[in-house]
């Protein structure tokens, strides 16, 4: 294999990282309370995928990929200040961020 | 001449004339109903005539050098098939087809032309009454089904105008349906139909299996070729035949819808219930009788209860007071005269008395509407007497109908009858037997005639109330010709010979179809002395029903008082309905009310939906917890299907599985 992993670290490690952090986010986004957190949680699981598509492109030199993360990048940044303003504009209106206050939709 | 007799205009003339008056009639002004409703029958008396003429001109040759006769292109059975195959399943092959022989042209003649003569009579009949238009049409859909019937060339065929017949009859019983007694009259004559045509059906599918088809030629011929046929499975068809013969011509044991069948429009019950539907049965036997002629004992079923229910039927219209209700035990008496004639093989005899009975009876029952019409709906004889002078055309004709059915020469009936007697007679044997039980009937059929006769029209009016009314022309023309016709009708069997009349010429005529019969030794003299012997049973009928409703008119009364049980019993119609209903209808009411209707179908069948609806409850408020509508929940259960779907994607479970089995399979090896 001719990669630069081949001779430093093993293409596993990036995967397992990706992993990790993948499953860092999905138990963040499960147990936390707050808001902000929770949002936090969804950009990890976000840039968890990035990670593995940036690892798989460079394995096979395919250029797919990054370009995918730079899609995946974009979107996080829109979706960070629309849900950024979102969260301010409730935090004014409730005076809470804790998600399990913000049931007004409940039947 | 074209070349055709375009049989298929005979039931499709009628049809339409159904479907305009059905479906158009009651926004019609009643002259257009009335033209539309009698043009239809009388256009297909047209056909059938005119194909009886061709047939005529071609069959008789018309000088005695012509040689033998020259059929032309038309030989009987002339066959119709209007749609070929009109069934086509695997090796089941069946024909719409027309068939004309010498049987089904006499059975159409007497159709179309007795049941125009008593359309023209409904117009009368009718005139006052609601659902003038629905009444027209039910009577063209009758003979729509009833040709289709009668022209029938396949059992199926056959079939359908078989249903057809008893769904008009129905609806005109039924027809002033805001009568419970009339609505429930239609429904007992529809259901106990229904067994008679249970028998039918079973009869079809056992010709199925055994013969592979259902045209009658075909039958007959395969019959004709394998003289192993006799008796075992025969017998069986002809037996479920006679069961669906039985309950359309109201035999014995389902005779019981007959008389109830009164509740409907008097011309209905000349037209239907006496004419044309009922002897359906008597066709139809004589249509397969090929399988009854090798089926000795069918033979001999058919003619005991022939002569069962004829001298059944005739006891009790000794007491009926009901003026259609005394008719119509007489028809079923009647028909029990053909089938006894069927039943010792007398076939032809048999169809005979059909047409002059239809003649006669058809005349019976219009007068006996006309008397009815006359007084304001009343039908109690008690309530009747001296109308003789106020409704001199009906008493006329009457008297010629009373004449006629109780036999006297040279009136229709006693030709007929008389060739049934000597035909039961000429059998020996059992057949004496069965010629002395027609000969009692004929005496109690010409007692109650007379009775009835005396009763309406003759002593002292029992009720100055009403004023009678001679029926209108309309009614008293077709009375007028159906006399006539009961008076000639028994000539067409005379063929004059050097020692005395015989019947030879009606059974000639038939014998392409029906077989004829061997002539017996001695038979002009015996007949001779049959004749004389049924004549002089008749006279003493007359004579027992002038001394007890003339000269002593105290005397049933005194009679009854003496007999009570007897007396009881007739009047009660040996409670037949009584037993039925206790023995038949009401076991099957308890078992449809509690075992199919709150076992089956409250317990089991609602019992199963229930269970399916309630698991469908159960099912939805376990599964409505999992909508909690807590986002994170559903984020857990999405990453946790997410998780399940990557397990299954990513490990090689057949591998796994292998080694897992291995493992095992090491373990127990060791």
């Amino acid at each position: 294999m001719n990669s630069m992993f081949s001779h430093g670290v093993p293409l596993s490690y990036y995967l397992l990282l990706s992993a990790l952090l993948f499953a860092l986010g999905v138990v963040g986004f499960l147990i936390k309370r707050n808001l902000i957190t929770v949002f936090m949680s969804i950009e990890l699981m976000l840039n968890a995928v990035n990670l593995s598509f940036v690892t798989f492109a460079h394995e096979w030199h395919a250029v797919k990929g990054q370009i995918f993360v730079f899609f995946v990048m974009m979107v996080a940044a829109a979706e960070a200040a629309v849900g950024l303003a979102i969260i301010i504009a409730i935090f004014r209106a409730r005076a809470t961020l804790a998600v399990d206050r913000i049931d007004l939709m409940k039947l | 001449m074209n070349g055709s007799l375009h049989l298929w205009l005979i039931p499709l003339l009628p049809f339409v004339g159904f479907l305009f008056n059905g479906i158009l009639g009651r926004r019609l002004p009643k002259w257009l109903v009335t033209t539309v409703a009698l043009l239809a029958p009388l256009a297909a008396f047209g056909v059938v005539v005119n194909a009886a003429a061709t047939i005529y001109i071609h069959i008789v040759p018309r000088c005695a050098p012509c040689g033998p006769p020259n059929w032309g292109y038309i030989s009987l059975p002339y066959i119709e098939t209007c749609s070929h195959p009109w069934i086509d399943i695997g090796a089941l092959h069946i024909d719409f087809s027309f068939v004309l022989d010498q049987l089904s042209l006499v059975m159409l003649l007497v159709v179309t032309g007795v049941g125009f003569l008593i359309h023209v009579y409904s117009v009368g009949y009718m005139k006052h009454e609601e659902g003038y238009a629905r009444y027209f049409s039910y009577l063209n859909l009758f003979l729509f089904f009833m040709t289709v019937l009668v022209l029938a060339g396949n059992a199926l065929l056959m079939f359908v105008g078989w249903e057809g017949v008893g769904l008009a009859s129905y609806l005109l019983i039924g027809f002033y349906f805001q009568k419970t007694s009339a609505a429930n009259a239609g429904k007992k004559a529809f259901i106990v139909n229904r067994i008679g045509d249970f028998g039918f059906l079973i009869g079809m599918f056992l010709l199925l299996a055994n013969f592979g088809t259902l045209t009658f030629t075909e039958i007959a011929t395969k019959l004709g070729q394998d003289p192993g046929w006799q008796g075992g499975v025969v017998t069986v068809i002809a037996l479920c035949l006679l069961l669906g013969a039985a309950g359309k011509s109201a035999q014995l044991p389902l005779y019981i819808w007959l008389p109830d069948a009164m509740e409907g429009p008097t011309p209905v019950s000349a037209l239907i219930h006496a004419a044309t539907m009922v002897t359906a049965g008597v066709y139809m036997i004589a249509r397969t009788h090929v399988l009854f002629d090798h089926s000795p004992f069918a033979l001999g079923v058919v003619a005991v209860v022939g002569a069962a229910t004829a001298l059944f039927a005739a006891t009790i219209g000794l007491v009926q007071n009901d003026i259609k209700r005394v008719l119509a035990y007489s028809t079923i008496s009647q028909l029990g005269y053909m089938f006894l004639g069927c039943g010792v093989a007398a076939y032809s005899a048999a169809i005979f008395h059909l047409v002059t009975h239809a003649f006669f009876k058809a005349l019976l029952f219009l007068a006996a509407g006309s008397v009815i019409h006359a007084i304001g709906g009343e039908q109690d004889l008690r309530k009747m007497g001296g109308l003789w002078k106020k409704l001199p055309v009906t008493f006329a004709v009457t008297t010629v109908g009373v004449l006629a059915i109780a036999g006297f020469p040279p009136f229709a009936g006693f030709f007929s009858k008389d060739a049934i007697l000597y035909a039961a007679f000429a059998q020996g044997g059992s057949g004496r037997a069965l010629w002395f039980v027609g000969l009692v009937t004929a005496l109690l059929t010409s007692f109650y005639m007379f009775r009835l006769w005396y009763l309406t029209f003759l002593g002292k009016p029992r009720n100055e109330d009403v004023h009678p009314h001679e029926s209108p022309f309309s009614m008293l023309a077709p009375l007028v010709i159906l006399a006539l016709l009961s008076i000639c009708g028994g000539w067409i069997g005379i063929e004059p010979s050097a020692s005395w009349i015989n019947m030879e010429r009606f059974s000639g005529l038939l014998a392409p179809v029906l077989g004829a019969r061997a002539a017996e030794a001695g038979s002009a003299q015996l007949e001779l002395i049959l004749s004389i012997v049924a004549v002089v049973v008749a006279l003493l009928g007359w004579f027992v029903a002038d001394m007890l409703y003339r000269q002593k008119p105290m005397r049933p009364a005194e009679l009854a008082a003496v007999l009570p049980g007897g007396y009881k019993l007739l009047a009660n119609k040996y409670y037949v309905d009584e037993i039925y209903g206790a023995t038949v209808v009401k076991p099957l009411l308890g078992l449809s009310t509690y075992f199919l209707g709150w076992v089956v179908d409250t317990g089991l069948l609602g019992g199963a939906v229930w269970l399916l609806g309630g698991i469908a409850t159960f099912a939805g408020a376990l599964l409505q917890r999992w909508q909690s509508g807590n986002i994170r929940s559903y984020a857990a259960w999405l990453a946790a299907g997410a998780a399940a779907v990557l397990l299954f994607l990513v490990v090689p479970w057949p591998a796994v599985l292998a080694s897992l089995s291995a493992i095992h399979l090491g373990g127990a090896g060791h």
